[in-house]
């Protein structure tokens, strides 16, 4: 039994590394790398790994991955996605010293690229949530305000994320990408059903909350 | 039997929806106008197709090393005669260099055909997208900028039109 739980553990754990190491390898194995710039480059992958943090943070806060006591796992959610913040930022910086107009353009949602306007809102909806998160307690927002707040918003990065890397055509391998974008989109459902997001009622894992 | 009323029926109804839709969305410009004679529209400048534009760019037999190759037409509208001689500015993020820099910047004059063709090395994906730029500023007709997008990114070819309108 034992036995078992560890090996499930280390499966998850590798699956996990799989899903995210898999496609940051493939893209930088790409031929494309070779006619960009070294800011175009880290703008480029600080793009990737925050599309990989967005899968980390429905599983940490569904209590998916072993080893993680609830509150840990809360805890890393709430660094994974200060981290995230700082991914976009690192993300929009680069590409904006890269070539500044089409990142006013983005910026502006007059882009003719019909990714842009996906990645800028999931953008804003990354630094709202970043934002509240660090004041909740100032602001003395309740769980179940927060959770109004953030639900929503967390649907739109997801969604928001997924579209503009799968409308991308640049570093990313087609296959790996198409696979970490189906699997953030499968945690995320998961997530949502397992905690039951669109219940209203203060909580299905109590003792999480009885934490807090 | 009335599997083929219904799909007749849902054809009739998706058909009417196209035509309408076809209407209201390219309205004037796009169906009633060709119909007309002396009516070929501008072309408009799209969006982004100014960006990372050098002011003067140089004619030149060629950009860089080559390997690519984009053309296009130039036409005066209303009649769409071919307009010869014009300037045309061309730029693209290649694997020579990128949008802004200069070297990846260059012009050409279209023949009395109103046809244009200048080589250039290979356009790649930039900002997700395999896209090159053109200008036409040369003030005896509107400015115009365009930014056309490769279907793929292994292609070795793009064309633009421009159909210009006198200032």
């Amino acid at each position: 039994m034992k036995g078992w739980r560890s090996a499930r553990a280390i499966l998850i754990w590798a699956a996990l590394a799989l899903a995210i190491g898999v496609p940051i390898a493939a893209a930088a194995a790409s031929e494309q790398l070779a006619w960009r710039g070294p800011v175009y480059i880290l703008a480029g992958f600080a793009g990737i790994i925050a599309l990989g943090l967005v899968l980390v943070q429905p599983l940490l806060i569904g209590g998916y991955l072993p080893g993680l006591s609830a509150y840990r796992g809360r805890r890393a959610h709430h660094w994974i996605g200060g981290a995230l913040a700082v991914a976009v930022v690192i993300h929009v910086a680069g590409l904006w010293f890269t070539s500044p107009p089409d990142m006013i353009d983005a910026l502006t949602y007059a882009s003719p690229t019909p990714f842009s306007p996906f990645g800028v809102t999931a953008m804003w909806a990354i630094f709202i949530v970043a934002l509240l998160a660090a004041l909740r307690r100032r602001l003395g927002l309740r769980l179940r305000t927060w959770r109004i707040v953030h639900i929503p918003l967390a649907i739109v990065i997801v969604a928001g994320s997924v579209v503009h890397c799968l409308l991308i055509e640049g570093t990313m391998e087609t296959i790996s990408k198409a696979a970490l974008c189906a699997l953030v989109l499968a945690v995320t459902v998961k997530v949502m059903i397992d905690l039951q997001v669109w219940r209203k009622r203060r909580t299905a894992r109590g003792e999480n909350v009885a934490r807090q | 039997m009335t599997r083929v009323v219904l799909n007749r029926r849902s054809l009739l109804a998706a058909g009417g929806s196209v035509l309408a839709t076809g209407v209201l969305t390219s309205g004037v410009s796009g169906l009633l106008l060709p119909a007309r004679a002396a009516g070929l529209a501008p072309t408009e400048t799209m969006s982004g197709g100014a960006n990372n534009y050098r002011k003067g760019a140089a004619i030149v037999e060629r950009i860089g090393k080559g390997g690519f190759w984009m053309s296009g037409t130039v036409r005066r509208a209303g009649d769409g005669a071919p307009l010869a001689g014009q300037r045309i500015q061309i730029w693209a993020h290649t694997v020579e260099g990128q949008e802004h820099e200069p070297q990846s910047h260059g012009a050409t004059l279209t023949d009395k055909d109103g046809k244009f063709r200048l080589e250039m090395p290979q356009i790649i994906p930039i900002f997700g997208q395999p896209h090159g730029h053109l200008a036409y500023d040369s003030g005896e007709f509107k400015t115009v900028f365009l930014r056309p997008v490769m279907r793929s990114a292994k292609e070795t070819s793009l064309e633009a039109h421009f159909v210009l309108q006198p200032v």
